[in-house]
């Protein structure tokens, strides 16, 4: 008998229908996993078992667990279910938690309120969940608190809370999208074997097809709130009975067409960095004793040829943001130094870096925060024009704008609109353009796929393989997501700690790391090819 | 999947629809245009020349002929509340502009350069911030005499620092952003950013803020006023009918009465409008009045 069934559930906010007709069950002991882009309505699905959905939602069907009605359940009966039966895992680790409060209290907290256990008793179980999750208590008392935890360790504090009453089905919605792949890896495992012990029914909501492949025992495929496929999760993915699971394994698997591809040493190169080091104030232990530094990055050497794309991979903390920053001259070395085209630009006045900005532009991560909400495409895109030795005029930037659209895809008409009426991967496509349109030399990424869509991701790459091969600008491509640097580079830099770690061309690199940082990297990376391959396997 | 709840559009239309649906936007506004409209009406036209005494008519109470009653001196009380209240909302303005176009600009640089300029710029404006308004104005105006424009200048410069502050703490949330990353690298220096895209996403804390001390402002000309520290007669203040009313509570209450309801009036007014705008223009406000 299944735990967890929802039957032609429909959804609609408002006047926006955002489920229609969508069917899943979950049986003991499985993990189900639930996959679709952004806006497809899989953590709504996950709310609705919850019922914590917004107060104008209105919900039609049914969802059954463990015999309960849950859409005609009382407020009393789910207060009861949430945190006790159902545990919830949310994706944001940095906010999941609350600030104030010590991790031993928000893991004894579900445990006092539900089980009416003592707080010694609580905090007893609290100290046995947190064991379980991998945060013994030698390092990780109970008086911890969030911010002195990792980003990974965070995960696991929640993942303690939901699984502390050993409920019967836990929600994961992106559990590890937030985090580096290894970390990805750790926390997956831990998923699993919590799965096996405690033979709960798993919901396991991700964008990401590897990653639900390599866990997932059945799968359902949802797209702009309808089921799209459903169905053994290897069978479903190897036979691709629906366009829509063809196509979004196509686009998680995609590789740009890049034809001239660019080898080493057959140029004199664009940028140089030259055993450069960044050193932070560390935090003082004693008030006598000057506070050691920590050296975020350690006597990295590099060098970009015109044209070459290059690919710094690493996990997150690794310091490779702050390489970035530092070539882009937003922050200073503490040592070591700079070329740009043959010029030292570190240590120079703003005034003086104005002809290397103009040929070195960046693209960041987040396509939400990098522009401002305030103003319009055209005075965003045309940011850089002020790096210009000439100010162009009024319709001759117009133009310029224009011109720089079209090369991202986007329409002349979008330049008098406001970030916010673009998605997120059009928006993906505005910081491109505003990169793009001094015609720099060098364009620094910084993770500018990670927050998009599997197909969006594959237009966005394909877009920087088009002006890598059609305008010639090298890239330095800053990721922790291998599939990226194997798509889109020609050699690739692993950073681990603060120092390049191993170097060399992509395939060479990724194919057979040597470092063991890399390595780390390589076999902790989700591939779908190989998941898939292994679920046929363990079928026969 | 990611929870990305978008902003409503920002649209002059989608904002104007809003204000009309918050109350306390639209009672707030009102009687802020009310009060307005009544200044610049005694410009042209008051019942009576406040200026005029009619000791016949002293301490008359409210009729027909005097609505809100009359003074110890016979003027007329409406007349005397319509002239305050230009001397009031004058006062209050320009102390919000002195504030503003000191305090925002020193709030922005110190958030920009951070490190010492921030420091020593913030301990300054502790040092100011440490004396109540009453209190400086009263220091200011025992050096330069007492009088409307010492007033002013007085509750100006309490302003300051309020403003410095609200500057500095919202331009701190905005620098870290990306998009202040991606205007640094095309080469935009810290003046240029700090117009650019700084002050255009703190407007909106400043407008509020900007409210709320205008309030207090006229608060503090009714303080300054009601100590003798403000207008000087014959120029009438709500303050310092008050100060008049003061010794005939109980035999002309009307003289307190009327003054003290005006300028309960317009601080309600006007902090109903601040709240009403905070509410308007906070995509994330989902609060319910």
């Amino acid at each position: 008998m299944s735990l967890l069934e929802i039957e032609n559930l429909s959804l609609a906010i408002g006047e926006t229908p955002i489920l229609k007709d969508v069917d899943l069950a979950i049986a003991p002991s499985e993990v189900v996993g639930l996959v679709g882009e952004s806006g497809s309505g899989k953590s709504m699905t996950a709310l609705t078992v919850m019922r914590l959905l917004p107060h104008l939602a209105r919900t039609n069907g049914r969802v059954t667990f463990d015999g309960i009605d849950i859409l005609g359940a009382s407020e009393d009966q789910m207060c009861a279910l949430r945190g006790d039966d159902i545990g919830m895992v949310f994706q944001e680790p940095m906010t999941a938690l609350n600030p104030v409060k010590t991790i031993g209290e928000q893991v004894a907290e579900g445990i006092r309120w539900h089980t009416k256990a003592g707080r010694a008793e609580a905090e007893e179980r609290a100290r046995k969940m947190l064991d379980r999750v991998g945060l013994p208590e030698a390092k990780f008392p109970l008086s911890r608190y969030p911010h002195e935890l990792s980003g990974g360790q965070r995960q696991r504090v929640v993942i303690a809370i939901a699984c502390a009453l050993k409920p019967k089905l836990l929600i994961a919605d992106e559990p590890t999208t937030a985090l580096d792949v290894v970390l990805q890896a750790q926390i997956l495992d831990l998923l699993r074997d919590l799965v096996a012990e405690n033979r709960m029914g798993l919901l396991l909501i991700s964008h990401d097809l590897a990653v639900v492949t390599e866990m997932a025992d059945r799968l359902t495929i949802l797209r702009r709130g309808e089921v799209m496929g459903a169905g053994d999760t290897a069978r479903t993915l190897s036979d691709q009975f629906h366009p829509y699971t063809r196509e979004l394994a196509l686009a998680s698997m995609h590789v740009p067409a890049r034809p001239k591809t660019h080898l080493a040493g057959s140029a004199k190169p664009l940028l140089e960095v030259e055993s450069v080091s960044r050193d932070y104030p560390g935090r003082r232990k004693s008030l006598f004793r000057p506070a050691e530094p920590i050296r975020a990055v350690n006597d990295v050497s590099l060098t970009i040829e015109p044209a070459q794309s290059v690919a710094l991979v690493g996990r997150s903390g690794c310091g490779k943001s702050t390489l970035a920053r530092m070539i882009l001259a937003l922050d200073k070395p503490t040592a070591g130094a700079i070329r740009f085209r043959g010029e030292t630009i570190t240590g120079k006045a703003e005034a003086e870096l104005k002809p290397a900005r103009r040929d070195m532009q960046v693209v960041f991560q987040d396509p939400y925060g990098s522009f401002d909400p305030r103003q319009k495409v055209e005075k965003l895109v045309a940011e850089p024009l002020h790096l210009l030795e000439k100010q162009p005029a009024r319709a001759e930037r117009r133009e310029m704008v224009a011109h720089a659209l079209d090369e991202v895809g986007l329409g002349p008409s979008d330049m008098d609109k406001y970030p916010h009426e673009f998605s997120g991967g059009q928006r993906q496509r505005l910081s491109i353009a505003r990169a793009i349109i001094t015609r720099p030399k060098l364009v620094v990424a910084d993770e500018p796929v990670s927050a998009l869509d599997v197909s969006i991701r594959a237009q966005i790459l394909d877009l920087f393989a088009e002006l890598n091969q059609k305008l010639g600008i090298a890239y330095l491509f800053i990721t922790h997501d291998l599939t990226v640097a194997r798509a889109m580079s020609d050699e690739v830099l692993v950073m681990h700690e603060g120092k390049i770690v191993e170097r060399g061309r992509t395939a060479d690199v990724l194919d057979n790391p040597r470092s063991e940082a890399a390595q780390a990297l390589v076999s902790a990376a989700p591939d779908l090819h190989r998941a898939i391959a292994r679920r046929l396997q363990e079928q026969g | 999947m990611t929870m990305r709840v978008d902003l409503p559009e920002e649209t002059l239309a989608g904002v104007l629809a809003k204000a009309f649906g918050n109350r306390s936007f639209l009672i707030g506004f009102a009687i802020t245009l009310l009060v307005a409209a009544v200044a610049i009406l005694s410009f042209i036209w008051t019942p009576y020349d406040v200026t005029r005494l009619v000791i016949a008519d002293k301490t008359q109470a409210p009729s027909p002929a005097h609505w809100f009653g009359t003074d110890h001196f016979g003027r007329d009380i409406l007349s005397m509340i319509m002239v305050g209240a230009r001397n009031s909302i004058a006062v209050a303005l320009v102390a919000v502009g002195i504030g503003m176009g000191v305090g925002v600009p020193l709030g922005a640089f110190a958030a920009a350069r951070g490190s010492l300029a921030d420091e020593a710029l913030m301990r300054v404006n502790d040092l100011v911030f440490a004396f109540p308004a009453l209190l400086s104005a009263i220091m200011i105006t025992a050096i330069f005499g007492p009088g409307a424009v010492n007033a002013i200048i007085a509750i100006g410069i309490f302003n300051i620092p309020v403003f410095a502050r609200v500057a500095r703490a919202g331009a701190l949330a905005i620098w870290p952003r990306e998009f202040i990353l991606a205007a640094r690298a095309a080469g935009k220096g810290m003046t240029q950013i700090s117009v650019e895209h700084i002050l255009p996403n703190i407007a909106t804390l400043l407008l509020v803020q900007g409210t709320i001390q205008f309030a207090l402002g006229i608060l503090a000309e009714a303080g300054l006023s009601y100590v003798g520290l403000g207008a000087q007669p014959p120029m009438p203040s709500w303050g310092r009918m008050l100060f008049d009313a003061q010794t005939r509570m109980v035999t002309a209450p009307w003289m307190a009465i009327f003054p003290g309801m005006a300028i309960v009036i317009t601080v309600l007014g006007l902090n109903l409008l601040g709240d009403g705008i905070a509410d308007i223009l906070d995509p994330k406000s989902r609060r319910r009045r």
